[in-house]
């Protein structure tokens, strides 16, 4: 008798195994389609980048950043960051607060209008504000007569940089929010907290993950970001190159040591924001259980 | 406090939530708004919260006689508890009691000592100090409705209200947790207003039941008078599970079948058709038919499980019945399925059909 029903036993599990997967074939194709993809397309260039950047050794990889063109570069694109992503965490909080937790009219407007740095090209949004604030825009000669300069200089930068990634934020929290809903909030009103201390002491720590995972996507792309910046820049060396700009000139120059190790700076910033994303994600999952699911939404957007 | 609804009105785009609601709560009570889901129970209370306006113009609610219509929720004095619980889920369950202490201005907040006296009390009260450092997501359902209700009854509120307190917990927590909150009312003397779908619950709990039904207030009384004295088919329908009848009236009384029913006096004598109500548990099974009223029936079901036996019949007209009997009398008449019985109706309510032209 107990034979069997450890036969039978032995039985459901050998039909549930081919019930549940494919044969052994199909998903070792699959992996190994994956991973030679990944291969060919990240890991080696990510290999080529530093081989390139030592490829004269040490000495030639640090020289290539005590250049003061590459210094100015490296100055220029951290203050640009340290300028887009504030704001953009500022907006996008705001807006992701005003779409999860009030109803109005233009909501799904708004929601599009998010979108729209990531289904425009870069270059387009440079040339936004080259028709904008250019010579031959429509604010240009207003601003030639106070002397004010936006294209061809920093400020114009700024302004593409944070058009580029002022989605990164706002695109994380908005599905964050809505899951929450409203609840804690009015639970926090009814409890007599006013509007700043329900933001603070509520609706802060319970998005605190999902906020800095936007921040840092935001800010990979704010210091990345080459077509728009491309555009508004003007390539003046020293003044208003930032490094993906920079990276571009050393290798239109045949300087090819400096330009690879310029660039695995921005490898590295990649490498960075991959290692902190992940810790940030693994922090929100142990955290508690309702934000796992949330920040997982998040994520595929 | 007692608070006092008058002519509250509130649509949601074309949906009317509550039409033209007055209610009146004195001080110290415990009240149930009971209902289907859909009759503006929730919404009341959510209006009486000041989370939810009523439309402009439309009334007003008074505490205490102030009127209270566009004070906002942060100055009602309301304890609200959440369907949900609605618990911060970053804070320890100590901080989630504390934080309507916190929050005041500094004039009126208590030192960090009185906070943490205050706060283990009330996680004494609801028998959960031993979990003060836990998240809310560590608690099972009851402890953190009780949690909730800490919270809620930490600012010292007027008024505490319920959403569905019980809604999402397991039958048997949701029985202890209805008398335990019984009892705390008993300590407390806080008016209380919760809002359930459970007849069993607001019958069991309640000083009054509010019993609402698409936006309208059906009929207010005590658990006594609801149950055995609905003032319409709705109430006594949603008290319980009902047999009806229908019969034409004729001469004063109400004919169904071979049987003829006294019409109440302050009925109409000029309707066409009654409708005859009688409760499962006031249906009598016999064998041999007795000299009063009485019809014929078929035995179509019988389930033994349970306090009561309930068989399902088949009237001699060809309608469904439903009747409890004891597992005694269940034992004496030995019942089996399609045996031929003969029903009686020991006690029923009679409501006139509304008459139209």
């Amino acid at each position: 008798m107990a034979g069997t029903i450890a036969l039978g036993a032995a039985a459901t599990s050998i039909t549930r195994t081919r019930a549940t997967t494919e044969p052994a074939l199909v998903r070792w194709t699959l992996i190994g389609v994956v991973l030679v993809f990944l291969g060919l397309f990240l890991a080696v260039p990510l290999a080529a980048v530093f081989s390139e950047a030592l490829g004269k050794g040490v000495a030639a990889y640090f020289a290539a950043f005590r250049e003061p063109d590459a210094l100015a570069a490296i100055r220029l694109t951290l203050l640009t960051a340290s300028i887009a992503v504030p704001v953009n965490l500022l907006f996008g909080v705001a807006a992701a607060w005003a779409i999860a937790k009030f109803e109005f009219v233009g909501k799904n407007l708004l929601i599009t209008l998010i979108d729209l740095p990531f289904s425009v090209s870069p270059v387009v949004s440079g040339l936004i504000y080259v028709l904008l604030f250019g010579l031959q825009g429509w604010l240009g000669p207003w601003l030639a007569e106070h002397d004010i300069k936006i294209i061809f200089a920093v400020p114009g930068i700024v302004l593409a940089t944070i058009f580029v990634t002022f989605p990164f934020v706002a695109r994380e929290l908005i599905p964050l929010m809505q899951a929450q809903g409203t609840e804690e909030e009015e639970a926090a009103r009814v409890l007599g907290a006013g509007g700043w201390q329900t933001f603070w002491r509520v609706t802060l720590p319970n998005i605190k993950w999902g906020l800095l995972y936007g921040v840092i996507l935001c800010n990979a792309r704010a210091m990345g970001e080459f077509g728009a910046v491309s555009v508004v820049s003007g390539h003046v060396r020293g003044l208003t190159n930032t490094v993906p700009l920079h990276v571009e000139i050393l290798y239109n120059e045949y300087n090819s040591t400096a330009a690879f190790a310029v660039a695995s700076l921005l490898a590295m910033l990649a490498l960075v924001t991959l290692a902190a994303k992940s810790i940030v994600e693994w922090k929100a999952q142990g955290r508690f259980g309702a934000g796992k699911r949330t920040a997982a939404e998040g994520k595929g957007r | 406090m007692s608070i006092e609804v008058r002519h509250i009105t509130k649509t949601f785009g074309d949906f009317a939530a509550l039409k033209e609601v007055s209610l009146e709560i004195p001080t110290g009570e415990l009240i149930a708004l009971l209902g289907p889901s859909g009759s503006g129970k929730t919404t009341l209370l959510r209006v009486i919260a000041g989370l939810e306006a009523a439309d402009p113009g439309s009334g007003a609610i008074l505490f205490d006689g102030e009127d209270a219509t566009s004070r906002s929720s942060r100055d009602r004095q309301v304890g609200f508890v959440f369907q949900h619980y609605a618990l911060f889920r970053h804070m320890t369950i100590f901080e989630n009691v504390a934080f309507g202490l916190r929050v005041r201005p500094r004039k009126v907040r208590p030192s960090d000592g009185e906070i943490r006296e205050r706060v283990s009390a009330l996680l004494r009260l609801v028998q959960l100090d031993w979990l003060a450092a836990r998240y809310p997501s560590q608690l099972s359902g009851g402890q953190r409705q009780r949690v909730a209700l800490a919270r809620a009854l930490a600012v010292e509120p007027k008024v505490l209200l319920l959403d569905e307190p019980f809604g999402s917990l397991d039958a048997k927590v949701r029985k202890e947790l209805r008398r335990w909150l019984r009892r705390l009312h008993d300590e407390l003397h806080v008016t209380s207003v919760f809002v359930t779908h459970d007849q069993e619950e607001a019958l069991e709990v309640a000083d009054r039941v509010v019993v609402m039904n698409e936006g309208r207030v059906e009929q207010v009384g005590t658990p006594d008078q609801v149950y055995h004295h609905p003032a319409n088919p709705f109430v006594y329908n949603f008290l319980g599970n009902v047999n009806l009848f229908k019969g034409r009236v004729e001469g004063g009384k109400v004919h169904i079948g071979d049987m003829a029913m006294e019409l109440p006096e302050q009925m109409r004598p000029d309707a066409e058709t009654a409708v005859v109500y009688v409760r499962p548990h006031l249906l009598e099974i016999d064998h041999q038919p007795r000299d009063t009223n009485h019809f014929r029936a078929r035995v179509e079901h019988i389930n033994p499980a349970g306090p009561l036996v309930k068989v399902e019949l088949v009237s001699e007209w060809g309608d469904p019945v439903q009747v409890e009997i004891s597992q005694e009398r269940y034992r004496d008449l030995r019942l089996k399925k399609d045996a031929e019985v003969f029903v009686t109706p020991k006690e029923e309510k009679i409501f006139v059909e509304k008459y139209s032209i």
